[in-house]
């Protein structure tokens, strides 16, 4: 396959749980994880004679979303049914949003190998998810009814992403600002971020798409880089020979790195959609408008610039920082008691995250070694009072026994010792010990410094202050 | 017997007693049990009787009466509840053999209020498959008979409702109007009913045909009867986010008001739209309307012509609407959850085609085919939003007219009672009978339907008085008025007679 022959057009829909309370239509919890069918309730079962109710915190944390990526709030809306038969839709349609999406426009921001890189949004809504069908062996199936009803923003977004890597980095950027939000969890693999991908290829320099497929099933950000990597050459393969790439439905499959048909166009839907007719038109009112805007934090685009340019960090290091909230966080926090920004990055970056197998836990709130411990500690090293290779090791002692810097250090009698006096002694000591070595020292050998450097540390039990012992050694030997 | 004789007792006299100590509901409630046990096997009025559940219900009002509390405003009134209301731990079926065996874990919001303000639910009752009927004929139950001849349609969908108040097998009933399903029947069996304003009575519970069309109300024997179980069921409820929430209107006092002196509608313009009075309607109705109006201007009314020039498109944007409402809501029984589920389905597809096929009787099919072919990719503009736009003339229509007029009055039907199987064939002529109720289905406008006479050969006819949104007390202060005029509401059905006709040839 020629890579440069063509050029990748992809469309991301990324489907966003949000964390709000109850379901979007109804009372029942829309917390992941119970057993099956306890959290249901007669209307997201769609029982006869039941009626869905909006829930506000859908609508707020949609409304926020919206601002958030700039888009223009629609502040009067309706809703629509979307018609398909499936066991784990239970009124035979969903509640969805059809001609009149809550947000439209706008577009998400983020850095790919460096460079700003803005998608633009077709639209965001609000609508329903649908539950789960459970496949057991013998022909037997159950459905499971908890996440019918759990509130879904499906975010939209126009065919401007280029590369597989790019939609990655997209989502990432998507979970990022749902997460900043805090409107969705954004795990993938428990299925509260779900991103379909709509792939097609054209001669590179041609005006109209190609012919798209719909790639669905991708449940890490691995998956949406593997699943489109894996469909662009496929298409590539069949444009190459000449052949035509079909439209239709595909869905991948991680654990065999294929994608398989799964329904055609002719197979499609028709979703028959018209206006709900058990809700009014949804109305955000001016003042909940200006709620909702006073109520965004700062967002991750915004707390990228404020690293690299107030706090001075690398464009690498701000990503990595900005990428989880709970690391921003603990940063800016870490900064605040006294920690300058970049050994405050260096050390939560090499040391902290290092410990930590998911860096969302950093927010739980009962981290090792919370930020202003890390701030203390640096503290230590910044003033001299340790140096920076103890301060390693006090920080493994710190993680472990959960002590404070201050206290493992006096409690240990680590503290540098910084008495002329005694490191003199020690310093005249060690020269008279080794007579031969401070002659070839002399004679011009000065990286034997290192040997009487050494030999003094050792003397103290390394908690001389290794510049001073320097600048001892080096009048004792050259006088 | 030690029963008291409950035949055409009205909803107030039955209230008043139990409240005064003069009645105990228990009897009350036994009288009416004892009349389904012996006539409703030829009237076929009740899907399911809970005589248990009343029996309990009754004993709990006369025991909070004797403990000195309020027994409720509705005590010891026996009522019927339409299949199509949901009711927990009651079979619910909507009269369609695809909810056979469905009972709900809840409980609607309407019945939910009748049994707390004391009414006692003797059961379920009859109606058109999912409300989908104007005859009753379409009841996977069997259909119900006309009291007034039993050879004769109760109208519908709600034609049990309307023939078990006409009948005093309950003293009052729960009906559902999407498009005259309480006012044809109260018309066609002589009793009253109301379509309130759309959003006057919560959906909550009240299985969905159209959802914008669908408007839950009250049947009773007396105008102020329809109106005590109005003021009982109306109300805002956060389980429908389409109920109004403005204060119920007190509809009582609005029908003392129509009673009250020679002259109780002094000051009140009567409009009379030209579109209502078309050829076609039935002599004998006409002429029975026409005398009620010259009763309603006796009374003090002024009667003004009105026009709803839009009236012709109605039958046409109603029956575009609610098929296809009726395809959607109609969707979610697909015998995965509820109700009947075919025999050992090979695949889904299969599941869904036969459970569906075997559950839903002729009606259901015929208009969930045809919504579906409304709300077909590329034809929504053609069809659906097009009845919209309509729609949304028909209601200006009202606004204009009720500029003229506080309350509009016209027939209800246009034909008395027909026989059965005698529209059965043509179902393009039984949807043309809903003319005139399904203009305020579309507006939303409360509609009161009572009785105004009979033929010759005793069936009886309907008026049918429409007011503005939330305009019910025009209705009921007018339809008292002609109340305490005419004798039409004392006149009773006979019982029919044990071992009547118990099979009807469709």
């Amino acid at each position: 396959m020629s890579a440069d022959k063509y050029e990748v057009v992809i469309g991301l829909e990324v489907h966003a749980q949000l964390s709000t309370q109850s379901k979007i239509f109804s009372w029942s919890s829309a917390a992941f994880g119970a057993d099956p069918n306890t959290h249901t309730d007669p209307v997201c079962l769609g029982l006869p004679g039941t009626l869905p109710v909006l829930n506000g915190a859908a609508v707020e944390s949609a409304v926020r979303l919206g601002l958030a990526a700039g888009c223009k709030i629609r502040q009067r809306c309706r809703f629509a049914r979307k018609h398909y038969f499936y066991p784990d839709l239970p009124k035979g349609f969903q509640i969805s949003q059809f001609d009149e999406p809550i947000c439209e426009g706008g577009a998400i921001t983020f850095r790919l190998h460096g460079e700003r890189r803005s998608i633009r949004l077709v639209r965001i809504h609000l609508e329903e998810d649908a539950g789960k069908n459970l496949h057991a062996a013998a022909g037997v199936s159950f459905v499971d009814y908890n996440r019918a009803g759990v509130p879904l923003c499906e975010i939209v977004s126009e065919p401007d992403i280029r590369s597989a890597e790019e939609a990655s980095e997209y989502v990432r950027a998507v979970r990022a600002l749902v997460r900043y939000l805090g409107i969705c969890d954004g795990n993938m693999e428990e299925g509260s971020l779900r991103c379909d991908a709509n792939v097609s290829l054209r001669l590179r320099g041609a005006a109209a798409y190609g012919t798209k497929t719909e790639l669905k099933n991708m449940n890490s950000f691995k998956n949406v880089r593997d699943a489109i990597e894996s469909e662009v050459k496929r298409q590539a393969v069949l444009l190459d020979r000449g052949e035509r790439v079909v439209q239709e439905t595909r869905l991948w499959d991680a654990a065999r790195g294929m994608s398989a048909a799964m329904r055609s166009k002719e197979q499609a839907h028709d979703y028959r959609y018209f206006p709900e007719p058990d809700l009014p038109p949804l109305v955000v009112s001016d003042v909940e408008l200006e709620k909702a805007r006073a109520s965004l934090p700062e967002l991750p685009e915004d707390r990228f610039e404020r690293y690299t340019t107030s706090s001075g960090l690398s464009p690498q290091d701000a990503g990595v920082l900005v990428a989880e909230k709970e690391v921003a966080a603990y940063f800016d926090a870490a900064v605040l008691a006294g920690a300058p920004p970049k050994r405050a990055a260096n050390w939560l970056i090499n040391e902290v995250l290092a410990r930590v197998d998911d860096p969302r836990k950093l927010g739980a709130g009962d981290t090792a070694v919370p930020p202003a411990a890390l701030a203390e500690l640096i503290g230590l090293i910044e003033s001299g009072k340790i140096s920076g290779k103890l301060g390693k090791d006090v920080f493994t002692r710190m993680w472990t026994e959960r002590r404070r810097a201050a206290e493992i250090v006096a409690a240990e009698g680590l503290a540098q010792v910084s008495d002329t006096g005694a490191i003199e002694e020690a310093c005249r000591k060690v020269v008279a010990a080794n007579p031969d070595e401070a002659a070839r020292f002399r004679a011009g050998s000065p990286k034997l410094i290192g040997f009487f450097v050494g030999a003094v540390m050792k003397e103290t039990g390394g908690k001389a202050n290794p510049k001073t012992v320097n600048e001892i050694l080096q009048r004792l030997l050259t006088s | 017997m030690s029963h008291p004789d409950v035949r055409g007792l009205s909803i107030a006299a039955i209230a008043d007693g139990v409240r005064a100590g003069k009645l105990r509901a228990r009897d009350v409630t036994e009288a009416y049990l004892d009349r389904i046990g012996r006539l409703d096997r030829a009237l076929n009025c009740y899907v399911l009787v809970d005589a248990e559940g009343a029996r309990r219900r009754a004993d709990a009002v006369d025991a909070a009466r004797a403990a000195g509390r309020d027994p409720g405003a509705l005590a010891g009134v026996p009522i019927g509840i339409k299949d199509i209301f949901v009711t927990r731990g009651i079979e619910t079926t909507c009269a369609s053999k695809i909810l056979r065996g469905f009972i709900p874990p809840f409980e609607s919001t309407v019945t939910q209020r009748l049994a707390d303000a004391g009414a006692v639910s003797l059961g379920k009752i009859n109606m058109d498959e999912f409300a989908m009927g104007s005859s009753n004929e379409n009841s996977s139950r069997g259909p119900v008979r006309n009291p007034w001849s039993l050879a004769h349609v109760p109208g519908g969908s709600s034609g049990g409702s309307a023939a078990a108040v006409a009948a005093s097998l309950c003293a009052g009933a729960t009906g559902t109007d999407t498009g005259g399903s309480i006012r044809q029947p109260a018309s066609l069996c002589g009793v009253a009913g109301m379509k309130p304003t759309y959003g006057r009575v919560s959906r909550y519970g009240v299985i969905a045909f159209a959802s914008s069309l669908d408007h839950p109300g009250p049947f009773g024997r007396t105008i102020e009867d329809v109106a005590a179980l109005l003021e009982v069921m109306a109300g805002a409820d956060p389980l429908d986010a389409t109920s109004i929430p403005a204060p119920v209107g007190r509809y009582r006092d609005a029908c003392r008001a129509g009673q009250a002196g020679k002259e109780g509608l002094q000051g009140v313009r009567v409009g009379i739209p030209d579109e209502y009075f078309q050829p076609g309607m039935d002599a004998e109705v006409e002429a029975a309307v026409r005398a009620a109006l010259d009763e309603l201007a006796r009374a003090g009314a002024k009667v003004v012509p009105v026009s709803l020039p839009h009236t012709k498109y109605a039958i046409a944007t109603y029956y575009l609407i609610c098929t296809a409402e009726a395809s959607s809501n109609l969707a979610r029984y697909d015998g995965v959850r509820f109700g009947h589920r075919t025999k050992d389905p090979r695949t889904l597809e299969e599941l869904y085609a036969r459970t569906r096929g075997e559950g839903f009787g002729l009606e259901p099919k015929r208009r969930i085919m045809l919504g579906t072919y409304v709300l077909r990719a590329g034809y929504y503009e053609a069809y659906y939003g097009k009845a919209l736009r309509v729609r949304r003339k028909i209601a200006d229509d009202f606004t204009a007219a009720f500029t003229k007029c506080d309350a509009i009055v016209t027939p209800t039907s246009p034909i008395p009672a027909f026989r059965f199987g005698e529209r059965m064939g043509d179902p393009l002529q039984m949807y043309l009978a809903d003319v005139m109720t399904v203009a305020p289905n579309l507006a939303g406008v409360p509609a009161l339907a009572q009785g105004c006479g009979f033929t010759r050969s005793g069936l009886p006819i309907g008026l049918q008085i429409i007011g503005p949104p939330l305009g019910e007390e025009a209705c009921f202060r007018i339809g008292a008025a002609y109340e305490a005029r005419t004798e039409w509401h004392r006149r009773l059905p006979p019982d029919p007679a044990a071992g009547a006709a118990t099979e009807v040839a469709s």
